[in-house]
């Protein structure tokens, strides 16, 4: 069994050190015609100084790796751009951004045999990637014992204990989202690989982030399999990692793409606002209000799901419904980052920051919106003196990508896999009003039984010190809890249950516990 | 200022503590050896399994002493001068209270075993023990064995954690089946079924003979008075713990086994408190022992005190009994009494069901004269306190309990539940024919 595991271990890590490959390597070539094409396609044959400088040094050329072909493309247009707004030509300037600009010919002029060989590339990264991490997870249903809590050795190996496995892993994640965000054009190669996936689906190939969706599906199930195998005894863990799967793969992934086929808008119809901070920008709107009978049933359900379905939904089950049933950011987090739980730091301190950071991030989002749709209305690109584009811009940025990309998913295994949902998420903060106020929710302790092991709080993945209310018999009612159900899987006495019950009772401050005297429980605890 | 002190820092102390800060403007200091900060004595285990940190299992940050106004000495008393109300310290130096509280827990049990000061023989009680079995038991290459002697809950305890380091354990246990002091024979029995899924070597009806010593001094095998040599690294002492009071032997506070209260929790000396583990009741309360060495007992204990020390005078008044234990994979949580075959009343029924397949089962005790419910063990099903509680208080019949069943599972959502599979078992054995009644959030959260 030990022998399979450390088999799969290294077959994984090929495939992984092939993928990391990719970025840097291949061949790079765009012949005359596709040029052309290109240059009308998308409009850039108005920069006659862009299409020059390209015919210069590009086209016909042969790059080895990307990082041969950015720079000339980046000056290319910088250059072309710079003059063009010095004599005044601004219609001949492109706002393309030059990373994009390169992604986007990168694409166009890949050569050579990853772009000839899509499939057995595909098998070398993704499939040898599956194939080992199966092998690395699946003898745990023999390893592991019988059914149980196991975290044997958590806090004694290199990868689970902020080793030095965990600092690469981090490295490499963080790497990756930067490039996913700022530097795409290192995707170009990765992009060829799920071409035929994409193809088959939309009708179109890949982008980056169609390899960052179809990655996060792969990753789930496999991590989902994790799962299904290390709590295998504990029913709500397998329903609830389940669900997150499906409105993964189904509604996150395979939906939106299928929608495009159908020349429909792209749209994950449960990604909520203000998570979706752009559903209202102008050109989405726009291109919502393009879209015919199915654009403007997305407008509508796009508000009543932010106004209507998730209140509602948080009264009766807590926002345990979204955050650990539904969401992607979530189901990344429960699958990918159940390793790391235990790194989420439980100080009063951690809890001051949280609270300041997340509603901060949620005035902003709003303010952001509510200056969008001032703008849409009334016409103008400025508001109290500050221009919307640019506002909009630093959201999707500093939140949209550092915060819920690099930050929320990079940090995993150092900080714990919730940052981006514990202290950014502005949906979250909605939900949490709502669920600390209003909800039938709550994880119930059991009378006296606690012994302050501190098992809950370690593993509470959303940092709060459970152990706190457990042993003083209070229930647990905060506006954080993802009601994962992992503080009460892991309770050694039984003393914690997730339920939805009366409001009256929920929350229960107690000074003397179940089990002392009745009288001098009454006198204490009504003073 | 009237000041406080309390020896020692564990649940007991530390909750009179708590609660004392809650109520009064005292100052409050609490002296202890072990540890500079409180922690959870239950937890040591998960620190040696890996699933956690020893920082994990201290419940209050550390800044939470300085903020209560809760000074912390690391000291070790070695003796308690009443006339004079001041304690005398190892380190040098005194102490002057104004009230005393003493909370020295316990301190395993050695029974004069040949051997049992070898290098590699130790118990599992204090900080200083974890740190001792990291040394004496880092691995399987170092320890190649480990022996236990004694199968109570810190023996199978201990056991859980060797095992998870793969380390062979082989359990010695003086009774004929695991815990049967305290267990009905099905529980107890099921409990054997699962240690030795574990792959652990139970011996039942064992007793520890000497321990061998090698030519350093450390420990290299047991006999057994079955007449068995068993070669080992690692002796473990896990034959229950008694009061922690030596200190006290001259000091003119009257002890027993632990340190003689009241059911005000006070000494023969005036102003001397005791609480926790090292506290004996002149008188048992109820079923209780006489000295309750628990983790919930320790918390009430410290909690009733300090309602005194603020003016408040109570007595320690618990109410029904409950206790908790993880064997294993197995929950064990117990509300009121039920008796093992040892210890049975003449009056005491039980009903047993047991799983056909899972290492699930429970047993419920009750009056077969007047069949009031009496207790209920449960091992692989949460059940709720609250409810357990409200039926004793309510001297509810065994019927009704079974009844009402599915109000008390406290189970997580989606769990597959037994209370129909129970209930017909009930019926079939008793003769009656009780339906269960739907669970009802309304009954279960009724105040009255």
């Amino acid at each position: 069994m030990k022998a399979i595991k450390n088999i799969g271990l290294v077959i994984f890590l090929v495939g992984l050190a092939i993928f990391t490959a990719l970025p840097v390597i291949g061949t790079f070539k765009i012949d005359q015609a596709t040029f052309d094409q290109m240059a009308q396609d998308q409009g850039f044959a108005k920069s006659e100084l862009f299409v020059e400088a390209m015919q210069k040094n590009v086209v016909g050329k042969e790059f080895q790796g990307i990082q041969q072909l950015s720079p000339l493309v980046t000056e290319a247009l910088e250059t072309a751009n710079a003059t063009n707004k010095k004599n005044k030509a601004y219609k001949k300037v492109i706002y393309t951004k030059p990373n994009d600009m390169v992604s986007s010919i990168g694409k166009k002029s890949g050569a050579g045999y990853i772009v000839e060989n899509k499939g057995l590339m595909w098998f070398l990264t993704f499939g040898l990637g599956i194939i080992g991490a199966l092998m690395f997870i699946l003898p745990n249903v023999i390893l592991l014992g019988k059914k149980g809590i196991k975290n044997n050795g958590i806090y004694h190996e290199s990868a689970t204990n902020q080793g030095w496995i965990a600092w690469m892993v981090f490295i490499f994640l963080v790497a990756f989202y930067v490039i996913l965000y700022f530097a795409p054009q290192y995707a170009v190669n990765w992009t060829y690989l799920v071409d035929p996936i994409s193809e088959s689906l939309s009708g179109n190939p890949a982008g980056h982030w169609f390899v960052y969706g179809f990655m996060y599906c792969v990753v789930m199930t496999v991590m989902a399999v994790r799962m299904y195998i290390k709590y295998r005894h504990n029913v709500y863990q397998m329903v609830r990692t389940t669900s997150v799967l499906f409105f993964q793969i189904v509604f996150a992934f395979l939906i939106p793409e299928i929608m495009v086929r159908l020349q429909m808008p792209y749209y994950d119809f449960k990604n909520a606002f203000p998570l979706d901070y752009d559903f209202f920008f102008q050109w989405n709107i726009k291109s919502l209000m393009n879209s015919g009978g199915i654009g403007l049933f997305i407008l509508v359900w796009g508000i009543v799901l932010t106004l209507v379905v998730v209140p509602v939904m948080v009264y009766f089950f807590g926002k345990r419904w979204y955050c650990s049933w539904v969401c992607g950011c979530g189901g990344l987090a429960e699958t990918l980052g159940d390793p790391y739980r235990q790194h989420s730091s439980k100080s009063l301190f951690s809890w001051k920051i949280e609270r300041w950071l997340i509603h901060g991030v949620l005035v902003f989002a709003v303010g952001m919106t509510l200056m969008t749709l001032y703008s849409f209305f009334t016409d103008t690109g400025m508001v109290l003196g500050l221009k919307t584009s640019s506002v909009q811009n630093t959201y999707s940025t500093m939140i949209g990508a550092v915060f819920a990309g690099v930050i929320g998913t990079g940090f995993y295994p150092i900080f714990g896999n919730r940052m981006w949902c514990r202290f950014g998420c502005p949906l979250a903060a909605y939900l949490g009003f709502v669920q600390r106020f209003k909800s039938r929710f709550r994880i119930t302790t059991n009378g006296g039984q606690c012994i302050s092991c501190g098992n809950c709080s370690t593993y509470c993945e959303q940092g709060i010190d459970v152990r706190a209310y457990a042993q003083k018999g209070e229930n647990i009612v905060r506006s954080s809890c993802v009601g994962c159900g992992v503080c009460s899987a892991v309770c050694p006495r039984g003393v914690l249950k997730l339920e939805n019950g009366p409001l009256e009772g929920r929350i229960n401050p107690t000074e003397v516990l179940l089990g002392n005297d009745v009288d001098l429980m009454d006198l204490v605890n009504k003073k | 200022m009237e000041h406080i002190v309390i020896i020692g820092n564990g649940i007991a102390g530390v909750s009179a503590a708590r609660h004392i800060r809650k109520n009064s403007d005292k100052k409050i200091t609490i002296v202890s050896t072990e540890t500079e900060y409180f922690f959870s004595r239950t937890a040591l285990m998960y620190v040696y399994m890996g699933h956690m940190k020893f920082e994990h299992t201290q419940p209050y940050e550390n800044w939470f002493w300085k903020k209560n106004r809760i000074d912390l000495i690391k000291g070790f008393v070695t003796k308690v001068d009443h006339q004079n109300k001041k304690l005398v310290l190892k380190e040098g130096g005194e102490l002057a209270y104004d009230k005393l509280i003493i909370a020295t827990g316990s301190k395993p049990n050695k029974f004069g075993w040949p051997g049992q000061d070898l290098k590699g023989v130790q118990g599992l009680y204090h900080r200083q023990d974890l740190e001792q079995l990291e040394a004496n038991a880092p691995n399987n290459k170092v320890c190649n064995r480990a022996v236990i002697v004694g199968g109570g809950l810190i023996g199978i305890e201990l056991a859980e954690m060797l095992v998870t380091r793969n380390i062979p354990v082989t359990f010695l246990v003086r009774e004929t089946s695991f815990w049967n002091g305290v267990l009905p024979k099905g529980e107890s029995a099921l409990i054997n079924e699962h240690i030795a899924e574990h792959h652990i070597d139970l011996r039942l009806a064992t007793n520890l003979v000497e321990i061998i010593s090698d030519e350093n001094g450390r420990a290299k095998a047991v006999t057994t008075d079955k007449g068995d040599t068993i070669e080992c690294n690692v002796v473990g002492l896990t034959a229950g713990v008694s009061p922690n009071v030596d200190f006290l032997k001259a000091s003119g506070i009257e002890l027993g086994r632990g340190v003689k209260v009241n059911r005000f929790l006070e000494t023969n000396i005036p102003d001397v408190y005791a609480i926790g583990d090292c506290a004996e009741q002149h008188e048992a309360i109820g079923n209780r022992r006489p000295i309750e060495a628990v983790w919930y007992t320790g918390r009430m204990m410290g909690e009733t005190l300090a309602q005194t020390i603020c003016g408040n005078r109570r007595s320690y008044n618990p109410g029904h009994w409950f206790n908790s234990a993880k064997f294993l994979d197995i929950e064990y949580q117990t509300y009121g009494w039920v008796f093992s075959e040892r210890g049975m009343k003449e009056y005491e029924q039980h009903f047993h069901w047991r799983h056909a397949t899972e290492k699930i089962c429970i047993t419920v005790s009750f009056d077969k004269n007047t069949k009031k419910f009496l207790g209920i063990n449960t091992f692989g099903i949460r059940m709720r306190h609250t409810i357990f509680d409200r039926w004793l208080t309510e001297e509810r019949g065994v019927d009704y309990v079974m009844e009402y069943l599915k109000d008390a599972n406290f189970d997580p959502e989606f769990y597959k539940v037994y209370e129909g599979e129970i209930l017909s078992a009930y019926n079939a054995e008793f003769g009656t024919s009780i339906t269960p009644k739907k669970k009802s959030w309304k009954r279960i959260f009724s105040t009255t």
